[in-house]
């Protein structure tokens, strides 16, 4: 059975990835301390696997908002005036504050990445903290931005102020800001419970040598949804001033 | 035969235990990660889908036995379709031969364990089983009646009918595409054991590679594509709404930027079934394997750049279409490599005329032909007259079905040895696929005849002259269900009377034969070293004299 | 029971070529099928088991033969590629004519409406001269249809939001089927209709004597009639002018049409039916540099049939259409 062929690994790295507990789970025993899921012969081949994975997914990541960029672009050229006028109704300042706040969670994850890397689990905690208060930062930022084009009608639906648009294509802009922001903001959400998980994980392990495959394929994702908002915030917030 | 005995898995023969009577709880079946008890969770599910789209067709050729709407309400056929549609596309063909035979045969046939990411392929089938319940709750609700394509504005603002239940259904199966790519694409890249190169894989592996980077490439821009269409509808926010500014051409722009790969994603994991298929009963080395290869990833490379041509009567600049026109006029030459190159691989070799051959030889004849009549499509002056017509219809179907399905059950019955540990009754099998063939050929062939005339798809009613290749067309499907139905049957039956199979009953190449029947739990009871080219069939010495005469 | 139909009618200018076209496509077909079909019976009876032939193979695999059946089916490509491009660019590019018959179609769930220029309507049907130029200009009034007439080889999506043109002549007398090719709803399968082609001399006859359209409301009434009353009636000349005189404050509308307009935003664009089109639904869309956003829009005062009419009359004011 899956214990008996897989080759020892030294242990000097614990990984406690949930696909152990659940292929354990599966095969009815097996070792709790496997350092490699049963398919794999050992950590490098795992890791790599992991990493390969990450990035393919990442790619899926960018062809889901590609569709969006796509149609934003679109638009944008058949609604140009209305596009520009439109994006007014946007806080600039706001946007901009959020755009410093995910570059400086991104840098802190860096840093949570390279601690783990070392081994430093207490700066390694700490540099994680500091990633999720700015995650939840960005995300109560764009609530109030949120709120506020609520109280302003500027949400499209049945309540949509079209008063405030001459040119057409606003609503428009407002459904595309919505949709790629709201997206965007769904990442940032999922990313926040992955920081969370990580800053639990980190502390229950802090005696013991991490694996740190899970930190660095989270900094990945972090990294990209930093990434996309790099280039959500000119393409809403900033067109035709560039 | 006898060269059976030279594998090192038949030493292990004796050995009881395998991945079936493992473990027998329902908690073991449903809470698996071993890619093969996955394999089965997924053919039985699409079996089911299999079945609730087969009876659509069913009732759309019943009711087109007449030209006057007479047996079933108009709205009760635009959902038959549409269900037909939604059930075969995303939940039979797309996870057919790569979620089970994939599924199944890929870390087999690389020498692995298992597949890349255990607990990811589980999540992958049940997110398709979640997508599939959404599916069925709105068959429950009172249907769908948008046709599978979903178009904009009648989805997002026309429809009375549960639009919402059907698009998230499909949104969610979406991720199990996506993951189910994901997994395979790293898994071929990372868990090949020692000496599997590139250029000694199987065939069967570039083809569902190629499919999985079209899954991991094309799905993501459907799903954002329906999720707006499903917010549209619910919240007036609108992005395809011409009212509002919107463009109902992007929608379909989007849409076919996944769907027509999307045909790739069902036909070439059926190519590559055939490649296995023609090297065993042909006992031969696939003729022109770099080629082959090849082909797939030029398949996968032009299907993303194609999808223009389901808009050539839309409005798009004559310079589009014409762009579009050129690409899908160079998709034939890779489809026409691959099957130049199959019929070469049974030259100077021993064709065995067994049912998975018999399928296989099907799906060149059934391939071609839809193949070439995808080049009337391409063309786009004839084009013009025959978008939405039955033409197009005859030309899919000959794809999907004629070649996606026959591959997909010669792949099941050649390989349904290994997945269950019992052969099939051969004489069954034989009979099977040739009803199959001509019951298909029946089916479809008037409705080239009919698309020419004109007679236009979706069509609950039609002018009475169409009659006479409804009713042949008609005729045929009933011979068509026929022919399904008597597989299921055999097949089903044959997982309990069957004969036991032995590790590998059609002396096949390839590391999967070289474990018993059915795999053990782990696929291999020693580590595979892969040595041999792919395909290193040698023909077989009927008469040692004659051999050694012409040898000296 | 009818004969059983094996071809289409040929009844407008295109379809002989389209015909030629798919002959020569079918015997392209014929051939491949045969260079694949026969050498799998050859070889499945060759080499079937048990049968004595010669299996002593040497090579899997043989550049010049892959090279071959890669690069002759890609030659063969080309001049159909090339035929069938020309015939699609002649298709849809506007046809020279300068008495061409220009019918509106308004398509709506699940009818056709269609509107002569001398303002005849009629529902699912059309009758249209032999061996004349026709213009279709379309719209939809709801969701995507597709204008299809097999008997013509004549397709094009009828779309909401904006205008799609289509041009063919009628070659053939007769009657023939007017399809909705684009699923469309519920009676999407009884969107349908007759085109019935007629001498020139029967046609204008028809044009007399035939009891068309809803009432007799318009009877009297051609579109470019219709386009001026709907021009007074709601208040369009109190800004436009349609002559050259007059004050100078108003806009003028006369000679516009078919020319060159430089808008606010920099953009040059041909004022055709589109222009006039959203220029009467949303002004500020397509505004012409130095005009001030006065002009308040008309979506939901007028429907697509009336501002059919409007063109009409704006077209009128340019003597006629210059495509």
């Amino acid at each position: 059975m899956p214990t008996n062929r897989r080759s020892k690994t030294p242990r000097r790295k614990r990984m406690s990835s949930p696909s152990d507990t659940i292929a354990v789970d599966a095969h009815g025993h097996g070792e709790h301390d496997e350092l490699v899921s049963h398919q794999f012969e050992d950590l490098n081949q795992q890791t790599e696997a992991y990493s390969v994975g990450m990035w393919i997914f990442l790619v899926t990541e960018l062809m889901f908002f590609g569709g969006l960029f796509a149609a934003y672009v679109i638009y944008r050229g058949k609604y140009h005036e209305g596009f520009i006028e439109a994006h007014h109704h946007l806080n600039v300042p706001l946007g901009g504050l959020n755009t410093a706040v995910l570059l400086t969670s991104s840098f802190s994850m860096a840093l949570a990445v390279r601690s783990s890397m070392l081994g430093k689990w207490k700066s390694q905690i700490a540099y994680l903290y500091v990633t999720l208060i700015c995650a939840l930062g960005f995300l109560v930022i764009k609530a109030i931005e949120y709120t506020d084009k609520y109280h302003h009608h500027l949400i499209p639906g049945p309540n949509f102020n079209t008063e405030a648009f001459k040119d057409k294509g606003g609503e428009l802009f407002m459904s595309l800001y919505f949709a790629m922001t709201g997206l965007h903001g769904i990442h940032v959400l999922v990313g926040v419970i992955v920081i969370s998980v990580l800053i639990v994980r980190t502390w229950i392990n802090r005696n013991r040598t991490m694996d740190y495959m899970p930190i660095e394929m989270s900094g990945l994702y972090w990294h990209f949804v930093d990434l996309i908002w790099i280039f959500l915030y000119p393409l809403l917030y900033l067109i035709g001033r560039a | 035969m006898s060269q059976v005995a030279d594998y090192p898995g038949s030493v292990h023969a004796a050995e009881k235990t395998n991945y079936l009577n493992a473990e027998h709880s329902i908690k073991s079946w449903l809470l698996t990660v071993d890619h093969k008890r996955i394999a089965i969770l997924y053919l039985i599910s699409i079996t089911v889908f299999f079945i609730i789209g087969g009876s659509m067709a069913a009732l759309i050729r019943a009711e087109l036995l007449t030209p006057a709407g007479d047996l079933i309400s108009s709205d009760a056929y635009n959902k038959a379709f549409t269900i037909h549609g939604v059930t075969l596309i995303f939940f039979f063909l797309v996870p057919s031969i790569p979620a089970v035979l994939g599924n199944f045969l890929i870390p087999m046939m690389i020498g692995a364990r298992d597949v890349a990411f255990t607990r990811l392929n589980l999540v992958s089938w049940y997110l398709f089983t979640i997508g599939g319940i959404f599916t069925i709750c709105c068959l429950v609700v009172g249907g769908v009646d948008t046709g599978w394509t979903f178009y904009t504005p009648y989805s997002s603002s026309f429809s009375n009918t549960s639009v919402v239940l059907a698009v998230t259904g499909v949104f969610i199966a979406g991720f199990s595409s996506i993951a189910t790519g994901l997994n395979f694409i790293v898994t071929v890249h990372k868990m090949r054991a020692p000496g599997m190169t590139w250029f000694k894989l199987p065939l069967f592996i570039w083809s569902n590679y190629a499919t999985a980077c079209i899954m991991v490439l094309g799905t993501p821009v459907l799903a954002i594509t329906l999720f707006l269409v499903g917010v549209e509808r619910v919240g007036r926010i609108g992005i395809f709404d011409p009212a509002l500014g919107g463009d109902p051409i992007l929608f379909q722009h989007l849409f076919w930027f996944y769907s027509h790969p999307a045909v790739y994603i069902m036909i070439l994991p059926s190519m590559g079934v055939i490649s296995e298929l023609m090297a065993c009963f042909s006992r031969n080395r696939v003729f022109g394997y770099d080629f082959v290869a090849y082909s797939s990833l030029a398949l996968a490379g032009l299907s993303f750049v194609v999808w223009g041509h389901h808009l050539f009567t839309s409005g798009q600049s004559v310079y589009a279409g014409m762009a579009f026109s050129a690409l899908s006029f160079l998709v034939a030459i890779p489809s026409a490599v691959k099957v130049f190159n199959w019929t070469a691989t049974m030259y100077k070799g021993t064709v065995v005329l067994d049912s998975p051959m018999l399928y296989s030889l099907g799906f060149l004849g059934l391939f071609t032909i839809g193949g070439l009549t995808g080049l009337f499509l391409a063309s786009l002056a004839v084009d013009v007259h025959l978008q939405d017509t039955y033409f197009v219809i005859a030309h899919f179907h000959y794809i999907m079905v004629g070649g996606a399905i026959m591959g997909f059950l010669g792949g099941l019955h050649f390989w349904w040895p290994k997945m269950t540990g019992r052969m099939y009754p051969e004489t069954f099998g034989k009979l099977s696929a040739l009803t199959i063939f001509i019951g298909f050929n029946l089916t479809f062939m008037p409705q080239f005849i009919m698309g020419y005339l004109g007679m236009p798809r979706r069509y609950h009613a039609y002018v009475p002259e169409f009659q006479v290749y409804h009713v042949l067309s008609s005729a045929g499907a009933s011979v068509l269900i026929a022919g399904y139905a008597f597989t299921i049957a055999y097949l089903l039956w044959s997982l309990r009377y069957g004969e036991k199979a032995s590790a590998n009953p059609w002396a096949a190449k390839g590391l999967e034969w070289e474990t018993p029947s059915p795999p053990p739990t782990e696929n291999f009871n020693y580590k595979p070293v892969v040595h041999e080219e792919a395909y290193a069939y040698e023909p077989p010495v009927e008469d040692p004299e004659e051999e050694a005469h012409e040898l000296a | 029971m009818n004969p059983i139909p094996v071809w289409p009618d040929q009844a407008s200018n295109f379809a002989q070529e389209v015909d030629l076209l798919y002959i020569l496509l079918i015997g392209i077909s014929a051939f491949f099928s045969l260079i694949v079909f026969v050498p799998i019976i050859i070889m499945v009876s060759k080499y079937r088991m048990g049968t004595k032939a010669n299996r002593k193979l040497v090579h899997h695999h043989n550049l010049k033969l892959e090279l071959a059946w890669t690069l002759i089916p890609m030659m063969m490509g080309v001049p159909v590629f090339l035929w069938a491009a020309k015939l699609f660019v002649d298709m849809y590019q506007p046809m020279e004519a300068k008495n061409a018959l220009e019918i509106s179609v308004i398509g709506k769930q699940w009818m056709w409406q269609l509107q002569h220029p001398t303002g005849q309507r009629e529902n699912n049907e059309l009758h249209v001269p032999l061996g004349r130029v026709v213009k279709l200009t379309m719209i939809s009034q709801d969701v995507i249809h597709s204008f299809y007439v097999p008997a013509f080889r004549i397709k094009k999506d009828v779309i909401p939001g904006s205008y799609h043109s289509q041009w063919f002549i009628p070659t053939k007398e007769g009657k023939y089927h007017l399809f909705c090719a684009e699923y469309c709803g519920t009676d999407h399968s009884k969107m349908i209709g007759t085109v019935f082609v007629m001498k020139p001399e029967d046609y204008e006859k028809w044009l007399k004597n035939e009891q068309w359209g809803i009432g007799n409301l318009r009877r009297a009434e051609t579109m470019k009639e219709a386009g001026e009353r709907l021009f007074t009636e709601l208040g369009c000349n109190s800004c436009h002018t349609v002559s050259g005189g007059g004050r100078t404050d108003k806009v003028p509308l006369a000679g516009v049409f078919g020319t060159e307009r430089l808008l606010s935003d920099g953009r040059r664009v041909l004022a055709d039916e589109e222009y006039v089109r959203t220029s009467i639904y949303e002004p500020d869309q397509m505004r012409v540099a130095g005009h001030n956003p006065i002009m308040p829009s008309f979506k939901g005062r007028v429907d697509e049939q009336q501002v059919l009419e409007l063109i009409t009359y704006i077209k009128s004011l340019s003597g006629g259409s210059k495509q």
